[in-house]
């Protein structure tokens, strides 16, 4: 994929990024930030990309930790969220 | 060895289109309460899809590192989110966040590991985003863990202020674009190291003069942060799926940050070095305290006020949370609708520790969404209400905000509760609140003042309006 083709989803993103939260009540703010977090726990892609391909210790140390942490962004972050929203249920 | 059931990358993009559809359907929906829930899971879903196939990547020659990671990773996760209450849930966030940053710096470092043995291996933009990802993934991941431990209280949540504290901020910064550039041009892992160990110094020091209020505008930015650090580490892997996640929560955090700040009337350069809150505040603070006298009220009293009430509004703040005292609060509000008084809550935007931490509070005890109101909406209401009931809520509630230019408040949108026939506020004692500011509103001959556990005090307000 060339640069530039990287930068144009970047900046498409960043404008979707911004269309669609603007859309958001602060009354959900708070689940909203959890779940956005949740979400850069994506970074787990890449954790998992490096953790395969680890060559030397010192690749495999540090892949493991990234491993780890994105996961616990992933899960944590979900999971966090569906409690807060469980909330929110009808009555 | 290549994985067993490799698929071509083509694919595998396609995968992470659906992914990405997946991920803003799930953020748009997470916009109506109705839809909230499903929005979480239908973004979970994405980044599942996303997961499970990059698992097919050529790429991916082992699975032992990848499969104990994960497990380790489920282990924490899992626990930490079921057993977190929704008081922490701001300290949670910041730690989820934390994680996500430092994930994104070890991928950055790992890679230049990888790639940097033999120099002019890394092209220009690939080393570029490589040192961006280990910068801003740092920061993000030690300011969360100050953050993290100023909102748990494992050191002071005041700004820690020291002489010369933005100089050394300046040049810090300085030598973090030097090591940053020498990284680059030397492909040495030592300049690398500096970079990393330079940047969570500088994570410390960003928030470690930020307190009081501010605290959720530094985490959103930090969500922010850590956002951008993730779509920064799919231009070194160059992988779409990174690069448009990251790159949304990157754009939501930087517009739920402006938004926050707006809602407090303060800009972002103040918050990060306004020091919010740094005590002592000057002028208004020091001179209110000395020669005015409040008014304290019984329990039997204020119940008895609030049970021939015909209009209250409840102004719930983050002492409520604190005393756990929602389910009592809730359970007095529907005595008094019985009674056929009026109730409303008055939820400020900042009430609690997070935008719309207070109404997932409330929401915990059962409390009927319509009976919430922002800040606009109930603000005209005061003047036609007989009491206004003020648990455990301080700063969204000083008149200071509007009336005391010299106050670290000042312009800060307020309830205006002062503007009610009587105020009753429930309060520990008379300390300052979490800014550390004195508040008028507690010497005004309409307010009395009701001292103890908010919980305490709520129960005792139930067994009052019963017997009334």
């Amino acid at each position: 994929m060339s640069l530039l083709t990287s930068i144009t989803v970047f900046v498409l993103a960043v404008f979707i990024g911004f269309e669609v939260i603007s859309k958001v009540p602060t009354m959900l703010h708070t689940p909203l930030m959890s779940g956005t977090n949740a979400i850069h726990g994506i970074v787990l892609v890449g954790a998992m990309l490096i953790a395969g391909s680890a060559e030397s210790t010192l690749e495999q140390v540090l892949a493991f930790i990234a491993v780890v942490f994105a996961t616990v962004n992933v899960v944590g972050g979900f999971l966090v969220t569906d409690r807060m929203l469980e909330m929110f249920k009808r009555r | 060895m290549t994985a067993p059931l490799a698929l071509s990358q083509t694919a595998i993009d396609f995968t992470y289109l659906v992914a990405a559809v997946l991920l803003i359907i799930g953020i748009r929906r997470l916009s109506s309460p109705p839809t909230a829930r499903s929005g979480n899971w239908i973004a979970a879903a994405g980044m599942a899809i996303a997961l499970v196939f990059t698992l097919l990547d050529d790429d991916i020659d082992t699975y032992w590192l990848i499969a104990a990671g994960v497990a380790v990773g489920t282990v924490i996760g899992v626990v930490s989110a079921r057993l977190v209450r929704m008081t922490a849930m701001p300290q949670m966030v910041a730690l989820f966040n934390g994680v996500g940053g430092g994930a994104a710096a070890l991928i950055a470092a790992s890679e230049f590991h990888r790639l940097a043995p033999a120099a002019g291996h890394v092209t220009g933009d690939g080393m570029g985003a490589i040192l961006f990802s280990a910068l801003i993934g740092s920061i993000s991941f030690s300011g969360s863990l100050v953050a993290f431990g100023k909102l748990q209280e494992l050191m002071p949540g005041r700004p820690i202020l020291f002489a010369a504290q933005q100089l050394l901020n300046a040049v810090l910064f300085g030598a973090l674009l030097v090591f940053g550039a020498l990284a680059g041009a030397t492909e040495d892992g030592i300049w690398i190291v500096l970079l990393v160990a330079g940047a969570l110094l500088f994570g410390v020091l960003l928030v470690l003069p930020i307190g009081g209020a501010d605290m959720p505008v530094v985490i959103s930015l930090l969500n922010a942060f850590t956002g951008l650090a993730a779509a920064s580490t799919g231009f070194v892997l160059d992988n779409t799926a990174l690069i448009i996640g990251g790159t949304l929560v990157g754009a939501s955090g930087t517009l739920l940050t402006i938004l926050m700040g707006r809602a407090m009337n303060r800009s972002l350069g103040n918050v990060l070095f306004g020091a919010f809150g740094a005590a002592p505040a000057e002028g208004a603070a020091a001179a209110s305290t000395d020669g005015k006298s409040y008014r304290e009220i019984t329990a039997d009293d204020a119940a008895v006020m609030l049970a021939y009430a015909s209009r209250v509004v409840i102004v719930p703040g983050y002492g409520l949370a604190v005393a756990q005292a929602q389910h009592a609060v809730r359970e007095l509000a529907d005595l008094l609708e019985r009674r056929g008084v009026d109730v409303k809550y008055a939820i400020h935007p900042v009430a609690g520790r997070m935008p719309g931490h207070m109404n997932v509070l409330l929401a915990e005890a059962n409390v009927p969404y319509p009976q919430l109101f922002d800040m606009e909406d109930i603000n005209p209401e005061f003047p036609r209400t007989d009491v206004a009931l003020v648990i455990g809520a301080n700063d969204v509630t000083n008149p200071a905000a509007r009336s005391v230019p010299e106050s670290p408040i000042y312009g800060m949108p307020i309830l205006n509760v002062d503007e009610a026939a009587n105020v009753v506020v429930l309060k520990r004692s008379m300390n300052p609140g979490f800014a550390g500011i004195d508040n008028e509103l507690y010497y005004d001959p309409r307010t009395t003042m009701l001292f103890g556990d908010a919980k305490a005090s709520v129960e005792k307000l139930v067994a009052g309006v019963k017997a009334a």
